[in-house]
């Protein structure tokens, strides 16, 4: 099998029209997860036990199984009951809330790394509750945990493939498209790989970035 | 009613891929994260450079894209595997690359003076490795090590989109034929996530087993 120039450029616009697809899908889902895992991590700490168990075992429940299962669920359950969705929310959905389970962890750590004199500061001046979250806990809580959250967002680019399972025309179902019509595998699959590492690899360089400015200074 | 039991038998079947995929995807990613990431640590540049290469290529491309790879390009070069082995490859590898930064990692954190007793025991740097640094660094290493096992269970669903009948692909199956969607992507989500729930148990299990006498030695 002979790597061919020729149709690379040839199939090059449509994989770009696919790049764009998975960067808005992975942008998109990375706030949605930014979200919910903090609704999540909130939630967990709940005076009501029965919410925050139950909350807890539900992102326990979404942590444990596959993403590629979730959006099935979200595309194929969720209409028998009314809920008709477009692929590309439904993707978006499905790594919002898989990502948000993961991203609770993060806030967790970071809100419980938060030293507990300020609390007890946040009293003493009188705040109430959602005083003390928004202008005392959660401005320390959040920067140092900026590099975790990246590092999980960089994750949820490379699984934005599974969203073609469920048509979104993203890089990899444009690949497999352009496969199928002229029968070559070798050009489209290796150039999504080599997208994806290119991407990858700028994304890394940022993360050491955001390492360096938000990053705890300690070792 | 009768037709359900034929149903549950296709589930049944597909868990058991699935559990075969895991297995053996452990074993691989096991055996391959011990060598790179030990090969990290090598004194050769050639044997670091090597296995910096894998690792980053690994982490850096999505896991789908080198299972189609793996299993639609690889036969262009004349490598023709089954279904089941380009999914115990790709998953392998790919959480290898994972598995092997948790090696290194635990290996350095290993403190300096156990390396200066090996020495001063008169201990060459395997034997070291083998009967000091290791069975202490292995400890260090299981919790992760139960984590990317349950991220290489999630990932073989991914398997079900190159044509492998696991839990996934059987879900599909019962859907296309009964156009039933709650019960069967109800039903697998629930055996995923008792599988995750057996590996997090047997981890914790072995944990404690390994652990054992060695609360002196541990600070």
């Amino acid at each position: 099998m002979e790597w061919d120039w020729d149709f690379v450029w040839q199939i090059m616009p449509t994989l770009i029209e696919g790049v764009k697809i998975t960067i808005l899908a992975t942008v998109l889902g990375s706030a949605l997860a930014a979200v919910v895992g903090l609704a999540i991590a909130l939630l967990r700490r709940s005076e009501n036990k029965a919410v925050a168990r139950s909350v807890g075992f539900a992102a326990e429940f979404i942590r444990g199984t596959p993403l590629l299962v979730q959006l099935y669920f979200i595309f194929y359950v969720l209409p028998d009951v009314g809920i008709l969705l477009p692929p590309m929310v439904a993707g978006t959905i499905g790594l919002g809330l898989h990502y948000g389970t993961y991203a609770a962890e993060v806030y967790r750590a970071g809100i419980d790394n938060v030293p507990r004199g300020q609390w007890e500061a946040a009293k003493a001046c009188n705040l109430s509750a959602r005083q003390t979250w928004t202008h005392v806990i959660l401005p320390q809580a959040i920067p140092p945990m900026i590099p975790a959250l990246a590092n999980y967002f960089i994750a949820m680019f490379k699984e934005t493939p599974l969203l073609s399972a469920i048509t979104v025309l993203e890089l990899m179902n444009q690949a497999k498209s352009v496969a199928n019509t002229y029968y070559r595998y070798v050009e489209p699959m290796t150039l999504v790989g080599a997208f994806f590492l290119v991407i990858s690899l700028c994304s890394v360089v940022l993360l050491r970035w955001l390492e360096r400015r938000y990053g705890r200074v300690e070792r | 009613m009768t037709a359900w039991a034929g149903y549950i038998e296709l589930i049944l079947e597909g868990a058991v891929v699935t559990i075969k995929l895991t297995l053996m995807g452990s074993v691989l990613a096991l055996v391959v994260a011990f060598i790179a990431g030990l090969g990290r640590l090598s004194r050769f540049f050639a044997v670091r450079a090597l296995a910096t290469a894998y690792i980053e290529f690994f982490r850096g491309t999505s896991i789908f894209v080198q299972l189609f790879w793996v299993y639609f390009v690889l036969p262009l070069f004349g490598i023709t595997l089954t279904p089941l082995q380009a999914g115990v490859l790709g998953l392998g590898l790919n959480v290898g690359a994972y598995a092997a930064e948790v090696v290194r990692g635990a290996v350095q954190s290993i403190g300096k003076e156990q390396y200066e007793a090996c020495t001063a025991l008169n201990l060459g740097r395997w034997q070291g490795m083998r009967h000091v640094i290791l069975p202490q660094a292995f400890l260090v290493m299981l919790p992760t090590f139960g984590n990317n096992a349950i991220e290489l269970l999630k990932a073989t669903s991914i398997v079900s989109l190159i044509s492998l009948a696991d839990l996934t692909f059987q879900a599909q199956v019962v859907r296309s034929q009964t156009g039933n969607t709650m019960v069967p992507f109800t039903t697998i989500l629930v055996i995923y996530f008792a599988l995750a729930m057996l590996i997090t148990w047997g981890i914790r299990r072995l944990e404690r087993r390994l652990s054992r006498g060695l609360d002196g030695v541990r600070a």
